[in-house]
């Protein structure tokens, strides 16, 4: 009956349940294991006198993945009663077998995350083979939602409620010697027979056990919420939170109330508790949202998603890059922590020099910080080689350009670095705003030239914006995604068009930013409103660090591109405030020292006070709600342009390329998925009141009406 | 009196159990006012920007009950922030006090809205975990000659010849005329069940009913009284009570009133505030009072309470249609029914605090809702309720439908 768990017992009577979802390569928690464990658990409620002990064990490589996101996205509100129901059926189970007396062990054979660490914690002693890629912990936190299985009360119990906070609230994961010293496990084992040995050991060794929290007498480390230290903590750290989270994110909030509340009652209602709070979060948008993105549209990208099917996987070898800059470096750096060779040219030796400097101190803070060997730095540090010849890029198979966006310097450099690139090799060019069409041309195989987009700074962002020219076959595209992944870092697949995907949208988060403070908003309250709709920086703090000057030369050249084809482009109010601030006020960002903020050699940044006197207008107010949403709006307007233009081709590419990329509200799930969230009609709908209100920039595009009409999300 | 005060709307929750296997141990008793907060928003279409002020009873305002519960509640329920509130406490009548001061706010012609009402959470916060001088401090309690209700209860029976077969039969009754309200569904007009945030329902019925309790069941229930009684108290009751012998130790867990968590609102305004707001006065508060008696004996105050709201009103005993008295212990209502000769049909007639349980300072609250449904119910007009308070008080309010 119980294909899922076997039930086996030696001569001991000890009984090994041994987990094995058919047809997964890793358990999960779904409807067919909660009811072969709910038997299971019976079956050893009714043999419990002939048994001296319980080994808990998977047939997988891992233990156990955890809850089964396919079921939890699809539960929606009206589904409450019968998930809280199904949620507080599968913890009795794990109750049961906790409560029977009799020892049980968890054999930890490979990673245990989330459901699978739950019912490891519902075990009296844990045992995990030593191997530091293994993986344990609860990460729920990330996706949205609570450890909803005795997680959060288990833990609590555990550790305390500080201690407990650590885990739950950043899902931190820890490998199984890490999990010994912080007392999530008990025992490490050698291997896998050593890990049964152990289990068996200790389970002869005490016949008879009651977990700590269970025992009469028990106290919770650090307190319980009526201890006055502990009150005290209560008392700020929300706080402390929502000045992370701004209130965006209801899973920590909500972990914190059930670790709060539940250690105020019994086990049992700690657990209700708990699984109410699992409940709403499931239920709730943001999970579906988090889920959606962060889980199954980032495991098809790196699944390939968009890369072309039959292209045999390519590994890139030796990756020559030119210019080594901020970004040069950065991705000198970035290849060669995967492994892969690199030669990094400049015009001179010692630019060059510097360059790979940059991935030497990087290192260096690891190694300070021992999370790297000295051996491991030195090897990784051998693979890049400085030069300023370009007889060095030899038997490259991918050379990557990140000199300046000049169009002739950047055809200069092709042409000069392709005459020594292997005959089979891609060249690509790290430009943010130039068509990748257009610098093909001075490639001698446009097929073969492609645009590589990293973001600043490299070795930090996660992404990389591939654009295909008009030219770009599949084969180069298929081998500039693998070397994406290869560094580890997530690919998304644009045509080309002007500021592609990613540096076009976030052109308008920035230009709706200044065309608020040129209303007359307080620069304050528009950065206030950026923050608490989910935004990493505010527009203005943002266009310091691009710079004004920057800025300006891109739009100038973009003017100048549409007048050329014959079009115009007016001066909005968003410019106008550019020039004034860069050449009235001589403050045109960051790295000028001045910008919206000022920039104290110590301390902390501040707005420029003056900005208020020039700017604000204390006559204009605007509804909070509606400065936030223009500045999302503005984003996923111009992302579904994107998508009519056809420089997007998938919503997982559009989701995740706007966090990764632009930072985009990651509770919404991205620039589409907050479109979807929102309701596409509504969105349509408030789309046209923005339009009507503040501008024709808000005008719903084609595809978004037609959407609508239909009332279905974009997938 | 300038203005009379009406009675929109009387709500209140289930009662549960007050003990850690009650349905209602895992809901913050904050959280009990939030959700009848919201139900008396939603149910009278309620713009709360015009409620003035919000009165809290609670007998034990610590730790969960803390901080002014009433206010906490307040902005839990996301109302208007203009809305203030207060916590009061009168021990056991906190409920209806609040009830009473909202009156008076009102027919003072000083505040036009008000929401009163109760709350206790008595399985999270212990009756008594407050302490206090009284009982806690020595010199308080030689001063008083302190000694607990339940002997002041026992007492009274002594003194008026109850019998433990007598306490014993008037709870069985109390019990099982609160079976079939319940199952008549009486209740479900003004009972709110209480949800958790995700509308899964938590209890939606009064859990501590016993329906098919006998008095020969009743009669195997130890004395909760006799053991403490005997190691003191009862000496300290009879210096007072000379003429007692023996005090007869005769009330149980089975006839006293049960330890359960709820809680109550009631909306009270203006005929004004009612017509701006397109509320339809179902009562006015015809008159309040309050009493005090003697501290040992401790539980006869509802007899002269209730005379005192008579005489204010202008009315007799004959005139009132529903009695509602609070059931601490079996003897407080039996001594009240038989001093002021009430028949037994008028009193608590959908049984009391024995069968229900009493949620300390929400009962006050809780008793006004349940006269005025049963006075629409019965279609009659004038309603009394009463509780006996500690330290010898006894609170009293009358109700006339209208």
């Amino acid at each position: 009956m119980t294909e899922a768990i076997r039930f086996e017992k030696d001569s001991n009577n000890i009984v090994t349940l041994t987990i094995d979802m058919p047809g997964q390569s890793a358990n999960t928690m779904n409807q067919e294991f909660n009811c072969a464990f709910k038997a299971i658990a019976l079956r050893v409620e009714e043999e419990i006198d002939s048994i001296s002990g319980i080994i808990i064990a998977s047939a997988k490589k891992t233990f156990f993945a955890g809850g089964d996101l396919n079921d939890l996205i699809k539960v929606q509100p009206e589904n409450a009663t019968e998930f809280f129901n199904a949620v507080e059926a599968l913890k009795a189970p794990m109750r049961k077998l906790e409560t029977l007396g009799k020892p049980v062990v968890a054999a930890i054979n490979g990673a245990a995350l989330g459901g699978g660490f739950e019912i490891c914690l519902a075990t009296h002693h844990r045992v995990a083979i030593d191997d530091k890629k293994t993986k344990l912990g609860l990460p729920e936190v990330t996706l949205g939602l609570l450890p909803g299985g005795g997680g959060v009360v288990r833990m609590v119990r555990m550790l305390g409620l500080e201690g407990a906070f650590k885990y739950l609230l950043e899902g931190k994961q820890v490998n199984p010697q890490a999990a010994l010293k912080a007392g999530l496990i008990d025992e490490l084992a050698s291997d896998t027979e050593d890990m049964f040995a152990k289990a068996r050991t200790w389970i002869l060794a005490n016949p008879k056990v009651v977990q700590p929290f269970d025992m009469k007498g028990y106290k919770m480390p650090g307190g319980t919420p009526q201890s006055p230290k502990v009150a005290q903590m209560l008392a700020i750290v929300p706080a402390i939170l929502r000045k992370k989270t701004k209130g965006c994110y209801p899973a920590p909030e909500k972990i914190i109330a059930a670790a709060a509340e539940g250690a105020l009652t019994d086990f049992d209602t700690a657990c209700r508790i708990e699984s109410r709070y699992f409940t709403e979060l499931t239920t709730g948008q943001v999970s579906k949202n988090m889920i959606g993105t962060l889980w199954f549209q980032l495991n098809e990208i790196k699944a390939g998603g968009s890369r072309p099917k039959d292209i045999p996987k390519y590994i890139t070898k030796k990756v020559g890059v030119l210019g080594a800059g901020m970004m040069g470096a950065g991705i000198a750096y970035s290849s060669a922590v995967a492994g892969i060779e690199v030669v990094l040219k400049d015009v001179s030796l010692e630019s060059a020099n510097k360059g790979k400097e940059y991935s030497a101190n990087l290192l260096k803070k690891k190694v300070a910080k021992s999370r790297m060997t000295q051996e491991k730095m030195d090897s990784i540090l051998s693979l890049i080689t400085p030069t300023a010849q370009a007889s060095d890029l030899n038997g490259c198979d991918l050379i990557i350009e990140a000199v300046f966006e000049s169009r002739e310097l950047k055809a200069k450099v092709t042409q000069e670095a392709e005459a020594h690139m292997s005959p089979e090799g891609v060249f690509s060019s790290n430009t943010s705003t130039l068509p990748i069409t257009g610098l093909a041309q001075a490639s001698k195989n446009a097929e073969k030239f492609i645009g590589l987009h990293f973001f600043s700074p490299v070795d930090k962002m996660p992404l990389v914006e591939i654009i295909m020219g008009d030219k770009t076959n599949d084969e180069t595209l298929a081998r500039a995604f693998d070397y994406v992944l290869q560094t580890n870092k997530t690919p998304i697949v644009v045509n080309d068009s002007r500021g592609f995907f990613t540096s076009r949208t976030f052109g308008t988060y920035i230009n709706e930013g200044l065309t608020l403070l040129a209303e007359g908003i307080h620069p304050h309250v528009i950065e206030s409103a950026a923050a608490q709709a989910g935004m990493p920086v505010g527009p203005l703090a943002v266009q310091d660090e691009v710079s004004m000057n920057l800025s300006r030369k891109v739009i100038t050249q973009t003017r100048l591109d549409i007048i050329a084809e014959g079009g115009s482009l007016p001066v909005d109010s968003a410019e106008e405030l550019t020039n004034r601030m860069v050449d009235e006020f001589k403050r045109p960002g960051k790295s000028d020292g001045a910008g919206f903020y000022e920039y104290p050699v110590k301390g902390k940044k501040s707005l420029w006070p003056e900005l208020t006197k020039h700017f604000t207008k204390d006559d204009v107010q605007l509804p909070f709600t509606d400065i936030q949403e223009r500045l999302l709006f503005r984003m996923s307007l111009e992302t579904l342009r994107c998508f009519e233009e056809n420089v997007l081709m998938s919503v997982r590419d559009a989701n995740i390329g706007s966090i990764f990329g632009l930072g985009f509200a990651p509770w919404s799930g991205g620039a589409i998925q907050y479109v979807n969230q929102f309701g596409v009609r509504n969105f349509y709908e408030r789309a046209k009141q923005l339009s009507e209100q503040y501008g024709e920039r808000f005008t719903p595009p084609k595809i978004l009406v037609e959407q609508a009409q239909k009332n279905q999300p974009f997938v | 009196m300038s203005t009379d005060a009406f009675i929109f709307d009387a709500i209140r929750t289930p009662r549960g159990k007050g003990k850690k296997d009650g349905s209602l141990y895992e809901v913050k008793p904050v959280s009990l006012l939030v959700g009848l907060m919201k139900a008396l928003e939603e149910r009278n279409k309620l713009d709360t920007s015009k409620v003035e002020d919000v009165v809290i009873g609670c007998v034990t305002p610590i730790g969960d009950q803390g901080c002014d519960i009433g206010k906490t509640a307040v902005m839990l329920a996301d109302w208007d922030e203009s809305v203030s509130a207060v916590q009061l406490n009168r021990f056991c009548a906190s409920g209806l006090e609040a009830v009473n001061t909202a009156a008076m706010k009102v027919a003072s012609g000083w505040e036009d809205l008000v929401v009163a009402g109760g709350v206790e959470s008595m399985s999270r916060v212990p009756m008594g975990s407050d302490g206090g001088a009284w009982a806690l401090d020595p010199a308080s309690n030689f001063h008083t000659g302190f000694v607990p209700q339940g002997v002041g209860a026992d007492l009274i029976a002594t003194l008026e010849g109850f019998s433990r077969a007598d306490v014993d039969a008037y709870a069985a009754d109390s019990q099982r005329k609160a079976a079939a309200a319940q199952a008549e569904g009486r209740f479900d007009k003004s009972r709110i069940p209480v949800t958790d945030q995700n509308g899964v329902v938590i209890l939606d019925h009064d859990e501590f009913i016993r329906g098919n309790t006998t008095t020969e069941a009743l009669a195997g229930l130890n004395p909760s009284f006799q053991m403490p009684g005997q190691m003191g108290f009862d000496d300290s009751a009879k210096l007072k009570y000379p003429q007692v012998e023996e005090i007869n130790h005769i009330h149980t867990p089975g006839n006293s009133s049960g330890i359960v968590d709820g809680a109550a609102l009631v909306l009270i305004g203006s005929k004004k505030a009612g017509e701006e707001q397109g509320l339809k006065p179902r009562a006015r508060i015809v008159s309040v009072a309050l009493t005090s008696t003697e501290p040992t004996i401790m539980l006869t105050g509802p007899a002269p309470a209730a005379r005192k709201a008579l005489a204010k009103a202008n009315l007799t005993v004959e005139d009132i249609d529903i009695f509602e008295v609070n059931e601490a212990f079996a003897s407080v209502v039996m001594k009240f029914q038989k001093e002021l000769n009430v028949p037994s049909e008028k009193i608590n007639v959908n049984g009391g605090s024995i069968a229900m349980g009493h949620p300390l300072g929400a009962t006050g609250a809780m008793i006004i809702g349940i006269c005025l449904d049963e006075l629409e119910r019965q279609n009659k007009r004038y309603g009394l309720c009463t509780l006996c308070v500690g330290g010898g008080m006894g609170i009293a309010t009358i109700i006339e439908r209208v």
